[in-house]
């Protein structure tokens, strides 16, 4: 009977301490709409941003522990303590900019920033699971929300739709997943990521084991779905053009950084040992990634839909310090995570003040003359543009430079000139958005929606994150090398 | 006190970012904007005064080894390391105090000068910037952080030039100016290169503490380079064309920029890395016979002008050619001294070359004026010590600085009999066209209009009193280096001694073996240094005399002759007075071939090549595009059929 005895000590709770903070908030939010008139669920919103700081306060506390919990369950340690750190960011950026956006769309009940909240806990545990099942647990949590709150504009059929194309999709690469676990499960003999780690460091397992690698197929299977590598991309433009904008921006980058954060440590953490299989796989996959997501995106006319191509090239970017997988590699990975934390949210953010109430204004035709009309805004877009270009003095340019310096150091020499190149195209797309709102006249009168500050805050911290991370990146890149020495 | 050295440079940047940002917004007025600008400067030469007798405190062999004022890290990549800090000693502190405080009083003198222009305000903008950029150029203790100074004041002097822009002259003196420039900067970037290569660094102390494990080619490789950055910035052969063209500037930049300061900074260069070029006698020769032909060239060209200010401008080149042909035989404390005294004369001949125009209606063409000395007494006479100092009259700084200069090209190792003859030639020339300019201008007859004759007069006291303390100065400017042998103590050369060391003496070498038969011959009792020294002053004395002689002769007295002459040797005289044609070879050799070359490589190259292949690339990235997202199709069951066929294919590829 001692697999029923839970004892739960007080490490435990402090190593979950900011998911016990956010789940504890998301319920009481949950309790208050219930309660609350509905013309006065303003405060929710508020509520949330409470939340988050709290958990960030209880992160803090946090600092410089190391501990594992639940039975070395999940795990406390600088990479989770980074991707923690990361997920809250974006979630506080997040209910910025939703104070306005969701005051304006109508979406103000209080599930929705419940669901954030879950989604950044499930997040959160991704990033801090040590064990297949919690990984898995985290992911699921994370996803759920997610499906609902792309679906949460109830009137708007694309809205809809992408909820339900996201949620069939998810469930059926949720089973790749979940078998591809069960494999390793049934080779290794456990789902504890170190002890998977040890098991096949001590026995030659090279292409003994077709279960064991078809588990790690479907594995990456499982994850590239969620990280929308091609091919397992196609529901990215979709659901990201249908969701809602701000949920989009959660999209491309919470459930990215989650996705990374749990990919990275079962690939360095458990799996380095078939590193020389998984590379090759991992190689193509960032070709195909960059290469099909800069050319889409190409030729689209919806900055809804090229950001969403643009986010599926920038995960391949991230692929390819994932080949390096050396020191400068995968702290490039986190560097750029970061970088595209930033740069993203804020491109997103311009997106949404520059719609209104059902007329979400995200046709590039669109932004012809906002650089005269709305200047600092249109400034704005202008560093988050030339960041994702990847441009100096933009934190795009130092995560880029990175990623393909680690990628140089390698010697994987073509990834670097394809990533390169990839770069060169993509700079078209981006930049056409800044042609258009310099140089091209306005079709019609636009008036910005909700304006709120809140947002305009969440903008102003983008900024100062692309360009600091772009002028001064030493201080984050010694972060993020301090955060995954204990992978090497 | 040294450490204050900062504030010297910080003064002039605050008066620029006064006046060039809130000036300019807030409209302020010329007064406060006047001020503004020549406190900054006033303070600037105030704390070099205070920071050179700190300096003069310390024993002598104490005051190269100052330590130098680090201010910040300012490049940190791997080894390499720069900072922003400032040297302070005997050379630096000389040129500190020249630059601030001939700018101080030329700032003083353009209140007056400039004061109806209305870019006054921008005006004295760009001068405080100026000011800046040459006090960082000679402070600075590394070579990236006087480059930075080096292409500031070549921007400042780009700026000035074409200060008036509206009009097509300036604005194109101006770009000739930075494009000539652009040649010199990027010999003496190269040769910064060259060092960073070498030794790993670019600071002059590490720098000059390494030098001596480097080998003789090299070494001269990196002097050659660097020379020709100071060509470029000190108008020598073959990189001098864009100074004449520079007088489009205001009379005061001409001054400042142009004669006083920013064009001496080669020399300045050449003076600091004087270890490096004492390494590299093929350098030194260079230097030394680059100098002394461009003096004699320059001089020559200078002697049928008529434009008061491109007179003066060749002269400047010419006497600037003697800096070089100091540094070049070694005699680098001798160029240093006569850089300080011509930043007197010749700043103070432009100075009057402004206040005779202000006089004249802006007036420039000698022939067009004459006979008005009584009408502009101070002027003339503050012009006559001037035009008396650079002459090298006994007794005025000019002679003093130039004799030396003169004895050290014929006794030093590095020197020879024909530099000396050269530079004795290019001396008399000087005389003659500085007297010619002054005959021509302010005695005989007057020639202007009645309209302009109506007119002028002198120049109001804030023009008149930086005139009457440049003259003062150069009077007096040379007694700090009377040679021994006039039984003085030559204090500036001791003073500069602890960084430049000991000029080389007159001692018994190869060019006076050459010469004794000469002299010999001559019945004089020579063969020993003191008195060959004493009899080549007398000398150039002499050939000094000479030429004010035959300027007396031709433009008071016989004033027909000059005629005449022009029609006997008709040929030379066209050649000369055309400047030997050197603009439109230029422009033949290099400024059309480049054009034409550029022509082609925008059509063929750049049109045909690059643009084609890269809007063939755009299009088929297009295409592919459109041809990728109808993969995109909307339906759930395609999406899922990628997954399974991706799943599939990463099965494949990894258990195989």
């Amino acid at each position: 009977m001692e697999l029923f005895q839970v004892q739960v000590t007080m490490t435990d709770l402090l190593v979950i301490a900011p998911e016990l903070a956010l789940t504890g908030f998301a319920l009481v939010i949950l309790l208050m709409s219930a309660f609350a008139r509905p013309e006065r669920r303003g405060f929710l919103g508020y509520t949330a941003l409470l939340g988050v700081v709290a958990a960030m306060v209880s992160l803090y506390w946090g600092i410089g522990v190391e501990a594992s919990a639940f039975g070395g369950m999940v795990r406390i340690d600088p990479l989770s303590f980074f991707f923690k750190a990361m997920i809250l960011l974006i979630c506080l950026l997040i209910v910025l900019v939703s104070l306005g956006y969701a005051k304006r769309e109508g979406i103000g009940f209080g599930e929705y920033y419940v669901l954030i909240l879950f989604a950044a806990v499930g997040m959160m545990l991704m990033a801090s699971g040590v064990n297949l099942l919690i990984i898995f647990l985290g992911l699921e949590v994370m996803s759920i929300s997610i499906y609902i709150l792309a679906g949460i504009m109830r009137d708007d059929t694309r809205s809809v739709e992408a909820a339900f194309k996201y949620f069939l999709l998810g469930a059926f690469a949720s089973a790749f997943l979940l078998y591809g676990i069960a494999l390793i499960y049934a080779s290794t003999g456990t789902l504890d990521l170190a002890g998977i780690g040890r098991v096949l460091a001590e026995q030659s397992w090279i292409s003994g084991r077709p279960i064991l690698i078809t588990g790690v197929a479907l594995l990456t299977v499982g994850f590239g779905f969620k990280l929308a590598l091609v091919p397992f991309h196609m529901w990215t433009p979709d659901v990201y053009e249908g969701a809602p904008t701000s949920i989009t921006a959660f999209m491309a980058t919470g459930v990215k950084a989650a996705g990374f954060a749990a990919f990275v440590r079962v690939f360095f953490y458990a799996l380095p040992s078939l590193q020389a299989h998984w590379t090759q796989i991992m190689w193509i996959l960032a070709v195909a990634t960059m290469t099909v997501g800069n050319i889409i995106a190409l030729s689209q006319s919806n900055i809804k839909r090229m950001l969403a191509y643009s986010s599926i090239a920038h995960a391949g970017y991230i692929l390819v310090a994932f080949v390096a997988g050396n020191e400068l590699g995968i702290s490039g990975i986190l560097f750029y995570l970061l970088a595209y934390v930033f740069m993203n949210i804020g491109a997103f953010t311009v997106v949404i003040l520059l719609g209104k109430k059902g007329e979400e204004n995200t046709l590039i035709g669109d932004y012809a003359g906002i650089g005269y009309h709305h200047p600092l805004l249109a400034l704005a877009m202008a560093v988050f543009m030339f960041s994702l270009a990847g441009v100096p003095p933009t934190a795009g340019f130092m995560a880029k430079f990175y990623v393909f310096s680690a990628a140089v150091k390698a010697d994987y020499y073509w990834l670097a000139v394809i990533g390169v190149l990839n770069s060169a195209v993509a700079a078209y797309y981006y930049l056409r958005v800044l042609i258009y709102m310099y140089f091209r006249e306005p079709e019609r009168e636009q008036a910005i929606g909700g304006f709120s500050p809140a947002a305009v805050l969440a903008i102003i911290i983008s900024v100062w994150g692309v360009l600091q991370m772009g002028i001064l990146p030493s201080a984050f890149l010694a972060l993020a090398r301090q955060s995954i020495q204990f992978l090497l | 006190m040294i450490d204050l050295v900062w504030l010297i440079p910080l003064f002039p940047a605050v008066g620029f970012l006064f006046n060039g940002l809130i000036g300019k917004w807030l409209d302020l007025d010329k007064r406060v904007v006047g001020s503004v600008a020549c406190t900054a400067l006033g303070l600037s030469f105030l704390f070099s005064i205070l920071i050179f007798f700190s300096l003069l405190k310390l024993p002598p062999e104490a005051r190269a080894a100052v330590p130098d004022k680090v201010l910040f890290d300012w490049i940190v990549s791997g080894d390499f390391k720069t900072v922003i800090g400032y040297k302070v000693d005997p050379l630096s502190i000389v040129m500190a105090l020249v630059v601030s405080g001939v700018s101080f009083f030329i700032h003083v003198y353009s209140v007056g000068y400039m004061h109806d222009d209305p870019g006054f305000t921008r005006y004295f903008a760009y001068l405080n910037l100026f000011v800046f950029m040459m006090l960082t150029l000679v402070l600075a203790n590394n070579f990236l952080l006087m480059f930075v100074g080096w292409e500031g004041v070549g921007l400042c002097s780009y700026l000035l030039i074409g200060f008036w822009f509206e009009r097509d002259a300036p604005a194109n003196a101006g770009k000739k100016a930075f494009v000539v420039n652009r040649v010199g900067d990027f010999g003496f970037l190269l040769g910064i290169f060259l060092i960073f290569a070498h030794l790993g660094t670019v600071g002059f102390n590490e720098v000059f503490a390494k030098a001596p494990s480097l080998d003789t080619a090299t070494v001269t490789l990196i002097t050659l380079m660097l020379f020709v950055g100071a060509a470029g910035k000190s108008a020598q052969i073959p990189l001098y064309v864009w100074l004449p063209d520079a007088m489009e500037g205001p009379t005061p930049v001409s001054s400042l920029i142009h004669a006083a300061t920013m064009v001496t900074s080669g020399v300045y260069m050449i003076a600091r890395c004087h270890l490096l070029y004492s390494m590299a006698p093929i350098s030194m020769a260079v230097v030394a016979i680059v100098g002394a032909a461009t003096a004699l060239y320059a001089a020559s060209m200078g002697l049928l002008q008529f434009d008061i200010k491109r007179v003066l401008a060749y002269s400047t080149i010419s006497q600037l050619g003697y800096m070089f042909l100091a540094v070049g035989v070694g005699a680098f404390s001798a160029g240093i001294f006569h850089l300080m005294t011509h930043a007197f004369f010749k700043g103070l001949l432009f100075l009057g070359a402004g206040s005779v125009m202000h006089a004249m209606s802006g007036e420039l063409d000698m022939r067009k004026m004459g006979g008005i000395w009584k009408r502009v007494p101070i002027t003339f006479l503050t012009f006559l010590v001037a035009t008396l100092a650079i002459a090298g009259i006994p007794g005025f700084s000019g002679f003093f600085s130039k004799d030396e200069i003169l004895w050290q090209a014929f006794s030093s190792n590095h020197g020879h009999l024909y530099l000396w003859v050269v530079g004795a030639v290019a001396a008399g020339m000087t005389a003659f066209y500085m007297f010619r300019l002054l005959f021509v201008t302010f005695l005989g007859p007057c020639r202007a209009s009645e309209e302009v004759k109506k007119h002028i007069h002198e120049s109001p006291p804030i023009m008149t009193i930086p005139l009457m303390v440049l003259a003062l100065l150069s009077v007096i400017g040379g007694y700090v280096g009377i040679p021994h042998i006039l039984g003085g103590r030559n204090f500036f050369h001791e003073f500069l001694a602890p960084v430049l060391g000991g000029a080389p003496q007159g001692t018994e070498h190869a060019a006076f073996s050459l010469v004794r038969p000469v002299f010999a011959s001559g019945g004089a009792a020579v063969g020993e240094g003191v008195n060959m020294e004493l009899l080549l002053m007398g000398v150039s004395v002499a050939v000094a005399i000479i030429g004010i002689c035959i300027a007396f002769y031709l433009y008071i007295w016989k004033t027909e002759v000059p005629k005449r002459l022009g029609e006997r040797f008709k040929t030379i005289y066209t050649i000369v007075f055309n400047k030997y044609y050197v603009d439109e070879i230029y422009e033949v050799c290099f400024v059309n071939s480049t054009k034409k070359l550029g022509t082609f490589l925008w059509r063929r190259f750049d049109d045909g090549v690059v643009d084609r292949s890269v809007n063939l690339v755009a299009e088929l990235m297009a295409w592919l595009g459109s041809v990728l997202r109808r993969i995109q199709t909307g339906y759930v069951q395609s999406y899922a059929l990628g997954i399974i066929l991706g799943a599939v294919i990463i099965i494949i590829f990894l258990i195989r």
